[in-house]
């Protein structure tokens, strides 16, 4: 099948993603790149979990005084929300409804913002109001790198999906872009799998565990 | 796009290279590049051996010593085994597997510039104030407090290039799953496209632990962070896991596709096919598989306790029982076969008995209260030798006699190769066969000397004396790369008159385009299988139709570029515990990083659908003509 045919409705393929062999190569690429990232969040979970409360002296700020539960459970629906409506962006992408495809990755777009900016807010609440910094103890290094590159993953995505937006706003749906858009959704749902797990690990436990 | 070619002016070829997708000029590219770095490497090694020729030497400071130690174990692991594997796994395993090109052709060379430029980074702290000096295991309480940016140069060349292999892992596991054939089943694939795609699978599961280890070690150092820090509430104790949870697997990464070559050249020069090809199949992903199980077993002195030792000496004892069934098949492949010796045979032959050795003593060392006596000894010193020169370094030199053919359309001087084999494989026992006496002696590893009187001064001199065989060696091997090129002397398509797979049926070297028409596969050995039945070409899959090809691309040399930038001006930040930050660190951080990303974006926002040869091309190539 030809990347740059046009299609309508109707004979648009029910799995656009996988149609090319282009498109499946990158379909399977992207899970087992997904894998490789299991692995280094795994890596920096047991990281943390190795040094969660260690640090030099009593003075330090440990997980239950620091964490905001209110704040992350927020943090939390809005990522999970993004989630969802990046689903209804591939429902949309798989019936050919170009249009209603972008809006939603659009709204997938704003809720990914408005996490991080409650993330950026929750880091320089800790930095100004319990002198938890990057360097401050093993604990506080653990803590800013796993939930660091967790957020620094959330800011490739936003820039990725905005790029795919903007580059395919005048081309429109084919068999090139749809593997694009498609991959682009799976990693946002990996992002949202890690948070799950840091939300857990790291906020849930660090509050009662 | 397709066009008669005119003769290529130097400029052109350079220009062809930089820009290549072509999986068999990648393969040059990481031949020429890994062998650079595997006589760096081997020149360290001598320089080693020539410090502990006798007692008391002073060749080397005791600061430049564990520099060149540190670098010849990092230089030959990350940059010279590796890579030149890589050479072999472009060159062959498409065309084994009866594909065009790899699933993703551009991605390939990223790969291959990541890894240049992280190595070409690793090697500039040579001339940038000092080499890292920690070993090439860097172990974290040792390596924080290393002065100077050796450490540094260490840390953030091998994010580079481990990012790299990363990606050329996952575009070998997709190549292998998405590309086959018609007909090419799973367990119909050459036992060299299996090894690739279990060792791929491994890179896939191991890098991610090492960029994680690196990247932990890089910030303590660089961006004041404490993950080892113990005064701080840190633990070292978590460097070495990291590390080793990559490093054992590593041992496997390197030494599967070596067995896949060795699993490729005994049926063709015993003219049978190979013995228990399945439980091989078997053999290798049960390696792999128990090769995650088994790291802790570098820790048996750490202290974990006796539970956790004797858990990890149990799994590490059970790796010998695949690695026993390839042997055993291997010797059986052999049994009845008519057998001609040649270069690579010869390798084969040499490498069965020395890998057994490397194996034999490894048994001995995952036996934990053994390895208290023989830990960071001269003892481990031999086995991990044993292991990666019998089995990987044999392998490498095996497959270069044996693929040079298949990758240039000439053929290497089997006299010559016989010398080079004869002469190593004597260097290779004086060297390290007397170094398991040496450790059992006490002398331990990674000292700068020794001193006179302890019983170690003939042990160790006769070690030098097989290096420096070794060399000679080498050097004949380069002389014999000149010659042959100078000569150019041209091949047919199965120079060997017994290639088994499909690499054996198209020209030396294939044309870029690789099958003209997609071959369909009807079983095992799919070549030999033709020509047993008289046939001259493999049989076709489709008619004769245009053919789909990527375009050429610069963007992954300016991808690799940016982090080489982006690198210096890590190291460079303010920040650095090391303390000489400069004020242009961090915006030439931004600068590279930029580079990066915007290489990316711009690939991102552009169409690139390739292009088509057309099928009168094609048939006019047949003609002599030539497409490209």
């Amino acid at each position: 099948m030809n990347a740059e045919e046009r299609y309508t409705p109707l004979n648009w393929p029910d799995h656009p993603e996988t149609q090319t062999l282009e498109g499946k190569n990158k379909f399977l690429g992207f899970w087992l790149f997904l894998a490789g990232e299991t692995v280094l969040f795994a890596s920096l979970f047991a990281t943390y979990l190795a040094l969660k409360d260690s640090v030099p002296d009593s003075s330090h700020p440990l997980a239950k005084d620091l964490f905001n539960l209110p704040l992350v459970f927020a943090m939390t629906m809005i990522l999970l929300t993004s989630s969802i409506t990046s689903v209804y962006a591939i429902y949309h992408m798989r019936n050919y409804h170009f249009k209603k495809m972008q809006a939603w990755f659009v709204i997938t777009v704003l809720l990914g913002a408005g996490f991080l900016a409650l993330e950026i807010y929750e880091f320089t609440h800790y930095v100004h109001e319990y002198h938890f910094t990057f360097g401050s103890s093993a604990f506080s290094s653990a803590y800013y790198t796993l939930v660091g590159t967790h957020g620094a993953h959330v800011t490739f995505g936003l820039c990725w999906i905005i790029a795919l937006l903007v580059r395919n706003a005048k081309r429109g749906l084919n068999l090139y872009n749809a593997p694009k858009y498609y991959v682009a959704s799976l990693y946002w749902h990996f992002i949202d799998v890690v948070w799950v797990f840091i939300f857990t690990v790291v906020y849930l436990i660090g509050k009662v565990g | 796009m397709s066009s008669v070619a005119v003769k290529k002016g130097l400029g052109a070829s350079v220009w062809e290279y930089l820009t290549t997708v072509d999986h068999k000029k990648i393969a040059h590219l990481y031949l020429g590049t890994g062998g650079f770095f595997f006589l760096l490497g081997g020149i360290e090694a001598l320089f080693i051996r020539i410090q502990l020729m006798k007692p008391n030497n002073n060749f080397v400071s005791e600061q430049l010593f564990n520099e060149i130690m540190t670098m010849h174990g990092t230089t030959m692991i990350f940059l010279a085994a590796m890579p030149i594997l890589f050479a072999f796994m472009n060159a062959v395993v498409p065309i084994q597997i009866g594909a065009r090109d790899v699933a993703f052709p551009f991605l390939n060379a990223l790969g291959f510039w990541l890894f240049f430029f992280g190595g070409v980074f690793l090697n500039l702290s040579w001339f940038l104030g000092g080499a890292p000096d920690a070993g090439w295991t860097s172990y974290a309480s040792l390596s924080l407090r290393s002065e100077g940016h050796g450490i540094d140069f260490y840390t953030l060349g091998l994010q580079i290039s481990g990012f790299g292999t990363l990606i050329s892992g996952i575009n070998f596991l997709a190549t292998i799953i998405n590309m086959r054939a018609p007909g090419m089943s799973f367990m119909r694939m050459p036992l060299f496209t299996w090894t690739t795609f279990i060792a791929s699978a491994l890179i896939l599961l191991a890098f991610p632990p090492l960029t994680i280890g690196v990247f932990l070690l890089m910030f303590d150092r660089l961006f004041g962070s404490n993950f080892f820090d113990v005064t701080m509430g840190g633990n070292t104790i978590i460097w070495e896991h990291f590390f080793w949870i990559f490093g054992h697997p590593e041992v496997y990464i390197l030494v599967l596709p070596a067995f896949g070559i060795f699993s490729e050249i005994i049926p063709t020069f015993s003219r049978k096919r190979l013995f228990g090809y399945s439980s091989m199949v078997f053999a290798t992903v049960l390696i792999g598989f128990l090769g995650f199980m088994v790291w802790a077993h570098h820790m048996f002195t750490t202290g974990l306790g006796n539970v956790a030792n004797a858990i990890f000496a149990i799994a590490t004892m059970a790796i010998a029982v695949p690695t026993g069934i390839k042997i055993f098949n291997w010797l059986l492949t052999m049994w009845g076969g008519s057998i001609k010796i040649t270069v690579p045979m010869l390798y084969a032959l040499g490498f069965i008995p020395s890998f057994v050795i490397g194996g034999v003593t490894g048994v001995m060392q995952a036996v934990a209260p053994l390895d208290y006596q023989l830990h960071d000894t001269y003892f481990i010193v031999a086995h991990f030798h044993y292991v990666i020169i019998g089995g990987v370094v044999f392998g490498i030199l095996a497959a270069t006699h044996f693929y040079w053919p298949k990758m240039f359309g000439t053929k290497l001087s089997e006299k010559m190769g016989y010398v080079t084999f004869t002469l190593f494989f004597i260097g290779f026992h004086c060297t390290f066969f007397i170094q398991h006496f040496l450790g059992l002696m006490g002398m331990p590893r990674r000292v700068a000397t020794f001193l006179p009187g302890q019983g170690l001064e003939l042990g160790n001199l006769i070690s030098s004396i097989g290096a420096i065989l070794m060399a000679v060696a080498v050097i004949i091997l380069l002389f014999n790369v000149v010659i042959t090129s100078i000569r150019n002397k041209k091949v047919g398509a199965d120079p060997w008159e017994d290639g088994r797979t499909m690499e054996w049926a198209i020209a030396s070297p294939p044309p870029f385009y690789n099958f003209k028409q997609t071959p369909l596969v009807r079983g095992l050995d799919t070549w030999w299988l033709e020509k047993m039945e008289g046939k001259k070409e493999l049989t076709p899959a489709e008619p004769l139709g245009d053919i789909h090809m990527p375009n050429n691309s610069i963007i992954p040399f300016f991808i690799s570029l940016g982090l080489f930038v982006a690198a210096f001006g890590a190291m460079y930040n303010p920040l650095n515990s090391v303390g000489d930050g400069k004020s242009w660190g961090l915006p030439v951080l931004i600068i590279g990083l930029g580079i990066t990303f915007g290489s990316m974006l711009i690939r991102s926002l552009r169409d690139d659908f390739g292009y088509h040869i057309h099928k009168e091309d094609l048939l006019e190539d047949d003609k002599g003509g030539k497409v490209g």
